[in-house]
């Protein structure tokens, strides 16, 4: 039995357990299949203080699992399967993962985010056969190639960045006559004479068989559909939060986890931390703060059940 | 640990024709996930010594096998049996879901 179970192994879900530990807590993160978060599939970090240099994302999560470890923190490398998160009065929550359950005096719950897809016909069957969300992992299998990228974002222009290192040409792919990237991310990829940019443009359909061999991009302006030869199209353009798997937790209208009193939700016991409930900062500093923040919550209330 | 290194060269030999099973983690120094996935699989060369060949092949220097199996993410660890791929993972992963895929390989 353990006072508190961490499901998530981001950011937030790892600070949250490096302060539980500390505060003598006995934690489990369900790290998941696959952990460490989104910043597994980013390159340098240069906006995480501390770092004056930058740091590789992965080696960040690398040391923050380290830091966990040293203090007790357990982990199992299974993915969140199911959550009795409506136990009788002062009952243990049952969390599944795997094929082993879990019990906890209190939750917090730190799935994050994961890449949204296009939703376009050809795209699900071709991940990992030149659909990718992840350049700075596959960008290599692109040397020579010809590439697009679809978003307009700060990732976006870094996935661009990344592809432009191997890929003979980055076409840039956005919806909007705008890119909402920060400046310096923006003249960063214009500055670039490998990427190209096409305004008001969308996928509506990614060509191939085996892989990836073309796209039809659409001007959602005139309407006009053309053909064109490409190798691989990455996907930038934001993120779904992780909240589908929890039945009992309120959502809001976007499907994020409705967040009230800053860390909790509308089960007493269970809180809540980072990209999971947060669409607006999404950052992986602010959801260090609210796993932070989450877990010297449920410390008090775990005290306050004694 | 160089021993576990296996090259276009070696391929055929040590992976193809191995009486035991192979898992082979592609990878590159430049790709960071897959630092993280080396020591796992260092280790898991040692546990599963006997029952379960691993190497590493590095795609920068050996493009021939790759593009072969049509390795376009890394880290990708792909399973071998009887000189054909039988299972691939893709990404960084924890330890035990590696040794999951192994044990089903194993037993398969």
């Amino acid at each position: 039995m353990y006072d508190v179970i961490i499901i998530g192994s981001g950011p937030a879900g790892l600070t949250a357990a490096i302060y539980t530990t500390r505060a003598n807590l006995k934690t489990l993160v369900v790290a998941g299949n696959k952990w460490g978060g989104q910043l597994m599939l980013t390159t340098l970090v240069e906006n995480y203080p501390g770092f004056p240099e930058g740091i590789q994302g992965p080696d960040l999560m690398m040391a923050m699992k380290k830091q966990a470890e040293r203090f007790g923190t357990e982990f199992i490398d299974s993915d969140f399967a199911s959550g009795d998160f409506d136990p009788p009065a002062g009952g243990l929550f049952k969390i599944t993962a795997g094929d082993k359950t879990y019990e906890g005096k209190s939750v917090i719950i730190a799935t994050g985010a994961d890449t949204k897809w296009l939703g376009v016909p050809g795209e699900q069957e071709k991940i990992g056969k030149g659909v990718s969300s992840c350049a700075p992992c596959d960008a290599f299998f692109f040397k020579g190639k010809n590439v697009i990228v679809v978003g307009g974002g700060d990732s976006a222009m870094e996935e661009a960045i990344v592809l432009a290192d191997f890929a003979s040409s980055v076409t840039m792919v956005h919806r909007k006559d705008s890119f909402r990237a920060s400046q310096i991310m923006q003249d960063r990829a214009k500055k670039n004479p490998k990427i190209k940019f096409l305004l008001n443009a969308e996928i509506t359909k990614i060509l191939g068989e085996e892989k990836v061999i073309g796209a039809e991009v659409k001007n959602n302006k005139t309407n006009k559909v053309s053909k064109m030869d490409i190798d691989g199209v990455f996907v930038a353009i934001g993120h779904v939060p992780n909240t589908k798997v929890f039945q009992g937790i309120e959502l809001d209208e976007k499907g994020y986890i409705k967040v009230r009193d800053h860390t909790k939700t509308n089960i007493d016991g269970v809180f809540v931390a980072g990209d999971v409930h947060d669409s607006h900062y999404r950052q992986a500093i602010t959801a260090a703060g609210y796993g932070c923040a989450a877990a010297l919550e449920a410390d008090h209330w775990l005290r306050g059940q004694e | 640990m160089s021993d576990l290194n296996i090259t276009d060269q070696s391929f055929e030999g040590e992976v193809l024709k191995n009486e035991l099973p192979v898992l082979v983690d592609f990878w590159a120094p430049w790709c960071a996930p897959c630092r993280i996935v080396s020591p796992i699989v260092e280790e898991l060369a040692k546990e599963y010594e006997g029952k379960l060949k691993v190497g590493k092949l590095n795609v920068d220097d050996n493009p021939d096998t790759s593009a072969r199996y049509g390795v376009m993410s890394i880290p990708s660890l792909i399973f071998f049996k009887d000189g054909k791929p039988v299972k691939t993972m893709v990404g960084a992963q924890g330890k035990e879901n590696f040794k999951r895929g192994i044990e089903e390989v194993l037993s398969s």
